[in-house]
C-alpha cells in the first residue's frame, strides 16, 4: 500500500517542531509499524536527509521504549499492543497517518518523536522497591504462602512496561495508572507490607513534584495501555495513600 | 599469556565456600573510596550494580536505553531455574550441574556450573524477598514448570514475562541506591572504550547518546554486563540496538574473546515473512511444556497446506509426523534447543516445512487442550461434558499458562493460536561464548570483569532454557560482589582515579576520530545496508549448520564486507546530536570484525559440539560428533585484524562428571 506520514520533526529539545509531510510506497500489510518506518527512513539517508529519530528497541512489546502518538491515539489504532506491535494491516492504502511523540509536561521532547521518561524513573527512585539487601540470606522463597489470587493480581499490576501510554492518553498528563500499579504490586504481597506507608507518600509526592496531572476518573489510561493494567490500581493506590495519611 | 582459570583446589562441592572464606574483604569505611563502572544493566549488571551500591562501594552505571528498566533482560519469556527441589521430584546442587554441563556437551567449566548450581536457590529466595510476583499454586507455594534437556521441573516463572519481573526486580534494586547516590545512572550512554592504565583497567570512554558528548570516567574496576552478540545476524531475536561494542573495545585492548561460534539458535520462533523484516520474535521454550511438534508426514499434505487446499486442522494423527517424539522419545518434545533446531532444519531441508518459504514447523496445543479440559471437567464435577464445553475448559488453562504468547503470536501472524497450530522455525537468539574469564569473572585484563551473557563461561556450547536468567543474576548477585573485593582490596590506598592521563587522552581521541570518520566519510551505502548483507553471510555460513568450505568463503566475504563499509558508509546528520544511524555505524563496524572472528573459530573448530554443528563430523544418525581432542576454550588474542587473531587453549578437566555422548532418545 502507498501512505502519505504526516510526521512530527523537532531538531532538538530547544528548537520549534513543525509536522512535515513525507510519502512511503509498496508497504506490505505484515509490515509491523516501525518497519514501515525503517523504511521511511532508509529512503531518507538514501536521499542524504535526516532520518526520523524515534524510541524502539526490544521489538516485541516489552522493553516500553517505543512511544508513538498515531493518528490521535497512544500506540495506535490496535488495543492491547505496543507500537512495534503494531502492524500495517490495521491501515488502508491511500491513508494519511499522523505521527506525534508522546505528549506531556513532564516527557520533554529530545528530537523528532524521542520524548524523555526519566520522571518515571525518579518516581521509582522515590519508593518503588523492598528494602532488602542482596545478601542472599533472606528466608526460604517458600517461607510465606502467598494466595494464587493476590500473587496474580500483583503480577497484572506489575506488567506495566513503563511506555508512558497512560501519560500521553490522559487529558490531565495524569500518571496515576503507573504510579497505582507499583503500589498495587508491593500493596498485594506481604513483603510489601513493612513500607507500604511510606511507599505511597512518597512516590505520589514525586509525581506531583514532576509536573504529572491528577486522575479525574475519565479510563483513557486503561484504554491505551497496552498491557491492560486496570483502573483498579488507581483506586487502591488512593486507598493505600488515605490509609497513609490517617 | 598462559590461560590461568584459577579455580580454587579441593573438592567441587568445597570450593566455592572455601574460597569466601579465604578471600580478602574491603571494610566498610574504605568501599567508600573505591568506584566500580558496570556497564549494561541487564540482569548481570543491574544486579551487580545494586548489591555493589549496597556493599558500599561507589556505583557509576550506564546503559544506552531510556532507563535501566528497559535492558534485553526485559524480553526473556519462560522462566529461570532454581535446584530447590520444591517438587520432590529428586532434583539436585548436583542434578542442575550435571545438566548444565551435559546440557552445553561438556564444553564449560566444571567448577564454574557447580558454583552456579549451588547459588541458584538463594536467587529465588532473594527475588521473593523483592517482592517479584512469581507463579503460584492454590496452596500459595511456588509453582513450577519444565524446560529442556532435563527431566524435572525445577523452572520457576512469572506468566511468559519473567525475564521482566526479574529485571524489574533489579532495577528496585538499584532504584534504591540510586536514590541514595550510590549508583550514578548514565542512560542514554554508549561505552566505547575501555582505558588501562598500568596494566589495569581504571575507566571507560563513554558517549552521551542525546548531546554527542564524549565523556571520561574513571574507577578502579570496570564490569561489562553488556549481553551477546546475536545481533551479528542481523535478524535474531535481541533487540535492535544488542551490541557486541562494549565487549569487544575490551578484546582489543587485552581481554581474550571466548569460543564466538557457540550461538544458540532457538527452536521456537515465529518464522520470518519478508525482506522488510527487522527483528524475529521468540515464543518461548515453556511453550514445549504443552506443545507438540509436527509435520505433515505426505508431501501431498505438505503441497496441500502451502497451497491452501487443507488446513493443519484436518489431519489426523496418523497423517502427522511428530518428529521429536519419533527421534527422542525419552525427551520428546522437551530436547534441548540445539537438537530441537537442527531437527526443524533437517524437515525442512527435507522439504516438510509448511509455509510458503518452507521453513516453518507446526507446534500444536491441540492434546493439551483437551487434556486440561478433560481434568477440568473432573474437578468441577461436569459428567459427559460435550467437546466443546472441554475445549473451553481448556483453552481457559493454556490460556492462563502461555496467554501473552499467544497473544504475541496473535498480534503478529493474525492467526488464532487456539484454533490453528502455530508456525514456529529457528532464530538467533542467545550467545554462548563471550568475552574470557577466569573463576573470578575477570578478563585476561586485570580489573577488567564479564558477567552474564558477555562473558563465556557456564553454558559451553549450548545453554538450557530458563538458565540465561539464573547466570545474570547469579553473576551479579552473589558471585561478583566477592570476587570483585578480592581485587578492590588492593586498592583501598590508590585513591581517585584521574581522567586527566595520556591513557585517557590517548583513548578519548581513538573514540573521536573514528566518530569523525563516519560523519565525514558522506559515502554511499547505509549502514543497515552492511549489516543485512553481514547477516546474511552468517546467517548462511555460519547458521545451524557449518563447513569447511562455507566458513572459508565467510571469511573472505566479510573480509572484503569490512572493507567496503570503511570506504562506503553513509552515515547523515552531525556528531553533537541524537543520532542513532552514527551509534549504530560503530555497532556494525564492531559486528563486521566479530563475524570474521567467528568465523575462524568456527574452522578452527573440527568437531561438532551443542549449537556449533560441523556437516563433516556426524554420526550416522545425524547427532553431533564431539571429539576428544578438542575438549577445550578456544580463547582468542586480538593482533589486529581477525585472521591473525592468535588462540589460546584452556583444556577443560572433568573429575566430578564423567564425559559420556550426549544423548536424549
Amino acid at each position: 500500500m502507498n501512505l502519505t506520514l504526516k510526521i512530527w520533526r523537532q531538531k532538538d529539545s530547544s528548537t520549534k517542531g513543525q509536522m512535515v509531510d513525507y510519502k512511503v510506497t509498496e508497504i506490505s500489510e505484515h509490515m509491523s509499524f516501525l518497519e514501515m518506518m525503517d523504511v521511511l527512513n532508509e529512503q531518507l539517508v538514501n536521499a542524504g536527509e535526516e532520518p526520523v529519530a524515534f524510541d524502539h528497541d526490544c521489538r516485541e512489546g516489552i522493553c516500553g521504549m517505543c512511544s508513538m502518538y498515531i493518528n490521535g491515539e497512544a500506540h495506535g489504532p490496535d488495543r492491547g499492543v505496543t507500537t512495534c506491535q503494531l502492524h500495517m494491516r490495521m491501515f488502508k492504502d491511500g491513508d494519511t497517518i499522523t505521527i506525534e511523540p508522546f505528549r506531556a509536561a513532564a516527557f520533554p521532547v529530545i528530537k523528532d518523536l524521542v520524548v524523555d521518561r526519566s520522571s518515571f524513573d525518579r518516581i521509582q527512585h522515590a519508593g518503588g522497591y523492598i528494602s532488602v539487601n542482596t545478601s542472599g540470606n533472606t528466608q526460604d522463597a517458600n517461607s510465606i504462602p502467598i494466595s494464587k489470587h493476590a500473587a496474580d493480581e500483583a503480577m497484572d499490576a506489575a506488567t506495566c512496561i513503563g511506555c508512558g501510554a497512560c501519560v500521553a492518553t490522559c487529558k490531565n498528563s495524569s500518571a496515576m495508572l503507573f504510579v497505582g500499579a507499583k503500589v498495587s504490586q508491593y500493596a498485594l504481597l506481604p513483603q510489601g507490607q513493612v513500607e507500604a506507608a511510606d511507599r505511597v507518600q512518597n512516590m505520589v509526592a514525586q509525581m506531583d513534584l514532576e509536573g504529572f496531572g491528577n486522575c479525574t476518573n475519565t479510563g483513557a489510561c486503561e484504554v491505551e495501555c497496552p498491557k491492560g493494567i486496570s483502573l483498579d490500581n488507581i483506586a487502591r493506590m488512593n486507598r493505600e495513600l488515605m490509609k497513609a495519611n490517617i | 599469556m598462559a590461560l590461568d582459570s584459577k579455580v580454587p583446589q579441593g573438592p567441587l562441592k568445597d570450593k566455592w565456600t572455601d574460597y569466601k572464606n579465604k578471600i580478602n574483604l574491603v571494610n566498610p569505611a574504605n568501599k567508600r573510596h573505591i568506584d566500580v563502572i558496570v556497564v549494561g544493566t541487564g540482569l548481570a549488571g543491574g544486579s551487580a550494580s545494586a548489591t555493589l551500591a549496597e556493599l558500599g562501594y561507589n556505583v557509576k552505571s550506564f546503559a544506552y536505553q531510556d532507563s535501566p528498566r528497559r535492558a534485553h533482560s526485559i524480553a526473556a519469556q519462560g522462566g529461570i531455574n532454581a535446584a530447590k527441589n520444591y517438587q520432590g521430584d529428586g532434583d539436585s546442587t548436583y542434578r542442575l550441574f550435571y545438566d548444565t554441563v551435559k546440557g552445553g556437551d561438556y564444553r564449560s567449566r566444571e567448577a564454574n556450573v557447580y558454583r552456579l548450581a549451588e547459588v541458584s536457590a538463594n536467587i529465588i529466595d532473594q527475588c521473593v524477598a523483592q517482592g517479584v510476583p512469581f507463579a503460584r499454586d492454590y496452596g500459595g507455594l511456588l509453582d513450577n514448570r519444565s524446560f529442556g534437556g532435563v527431566l524435572v521441573s525445577r523452572t520457576f516463572y512469572a506468566k511468559g514475562q519473567t525475564g521482566q519481573q526479574l529485571l524489574l526486580g533489579a532495577y528496585s534494586a538499584m532504584n534504591r541506591q540510586i536514590a541514595r547516590g550510590k549508583i550514578e545512572m548514565f542512560n542514554r550512554h554508549e561505552m566505547l572504550d575501555v582505558v588501562i592504565v598500568d596494566g589495569k583497567a581504571r575507566g571507560i570512554i563513554a558517549r552521551n547518546l542525546v548531546t554527542g558528548e564524549i565523556e571520561r570516567h574513571s574507577a578502579h574496576a570496570v564490569v561489562i554486563a553488556s549481553g551477546g552478540y546475536g545481533n551479528v545476524y542481523f535478524l535474531s531475536t535481541n533487540a535492535m540496538g544488542s551490541n557486541v561494542t562494549a565487549g569487544w573495545k575490551v578484546h582489543k585492548k587485552g581481554a581474550y574473546f571466548a569460543n564466538p561460534c557457540y550461538t544458540q539458535i532457538h527452536p521456537t520462533c515465529i518464522p520470518r515473512s519478508g525482506d522488510y523484516q527487522s527483528k524475529l520474535t521468540l515464543m518461548s521454550e515453556s511453550l514445549r511444556n504443552d506443545g507438540r511438534i509436527w509435520v505433515p508426514k505426505n508431501m501431498d499434505d505438505v503441497m496441500a497446506i502451502r497451497e491452501g487446499r487443507k488446513k493443519p486442522t484436518d489431519l489426523s494423527e496418523e497423517q502427522r509426523d511428530y518428529y521429536l517424539e519419533r527421534r527422542y522419545p525419552a525427551f520428546g518434545n522437551l530436547v534441548p534447543r540445539d537438537v530441537a533446531s537442527r531437527a526443524a532444519k533437517e524437515r525442512c531441508d527435507a522439504g516438510y516445512g509448511v509455509n510458503a518459504t518452507g521453513e516453518a514447523v507446526y507446534l500444536d496445543f491441540a492434546s493439551a487442550i483437551t487434556r486440561y479440559g478433560k481434568e477440568q471437567a473432573k474437578i468441577q464435577n461436569i459428567n459427559n461434558p460435550s467437546d466443546a464445553k472441554i475445549y473451553e475448559l481448556g483453552q481457559k488453562i493454556v490460556e492462563a499458562k502461555y496467554g501473552n504468547l499467544f497473544q504475541m503470536y496473535e498480534k503478529i501472524v493474525d492467526e488464532n493460536p487456539y484454533e490453528t497450530p502455530m508456525m514456529i522455525y529457528p532464530a538467533v537468539h542467545y550467545t554462548m561464548g563471550g568475552i574470557w574469564v577466569d573463576y573470578n569473572l575477570m578478563t585476561t585484563i586485570p580489573g577488567c570483569y564479564a558477567i552474564g551473557e558477555a562473558n563465556f563461561s557456564d553454558h559451553g556450547a549450548n545453554r538450557l532454557g530458563a538458565s540465561a536468567l539464573m547466570q545474570g543474576l547469579a553473576d551479579g548477585y552473589f558471585v561478583l560482589p566477592y570476587t570483585i573485593g578480592d581485587y578492590l582490596a588492593d586498592d583501598i590506598r590508590t585513591g581517585k582515579i584521574s581522567t586527566d592521563s595520556p591513557e585517557f587522552e590517548a583513548a578519548e581521541k581513538e573514540v573521536t576520530d573514528r566518530i569523525k570518520f563516519f560523519i565525514n566519510n558522506k559515502g554511499t551505502h547505509s549502514v543497515d545496508y552492511y549489516h543485512k548483507k553481514l547477516g546474511k553471510i552468517m546467517w548462511d555460513k555460519c547458521g545451524m549448520s557449518r563447513n569447511k568450505a562455507g566458513l572459508e568463503e565467510a571469511i573472505e566475504e566479510i573480509s572484503a564486507l569490512r572493507k567496503d563499509f570503511w570506504q562506503n558508509v553513509l552515515v547523515p546528520g552531525t556528531d553533537t546530536e541524537y543520532n542513532e544511524q552514527l551509534a549504530k555505524a560503530g555497532r556494525v563496524a564492531d559486528f563486521l570484525e566479530l563475524g570474521e572472528l567467528f568465523a575462524k573459530d568456527a574452522l578452527v573448530r573440527e568437531e561438532s559440539a551443542g549449537g556449533h554443528f560441523r556437516e563433516e563430523y556426524q554420526t550416522e544418525e545425524g547427532e553431533a560428533k564431539r571429539l576428544k581432542e578438542f575438549q577445550f576454550v578456544s580463547a582468542w588474542e586480538y593482533k589486529g585484524e581477525p585472521k591473525d587473531a592468535v588462540l589460546h587453549k584452556e583444556e577443560l578437566v572433568y573429575e566430578n562428571i564423567e564425559v559420556k555422548e550426549r544423548s536424549y532418545k
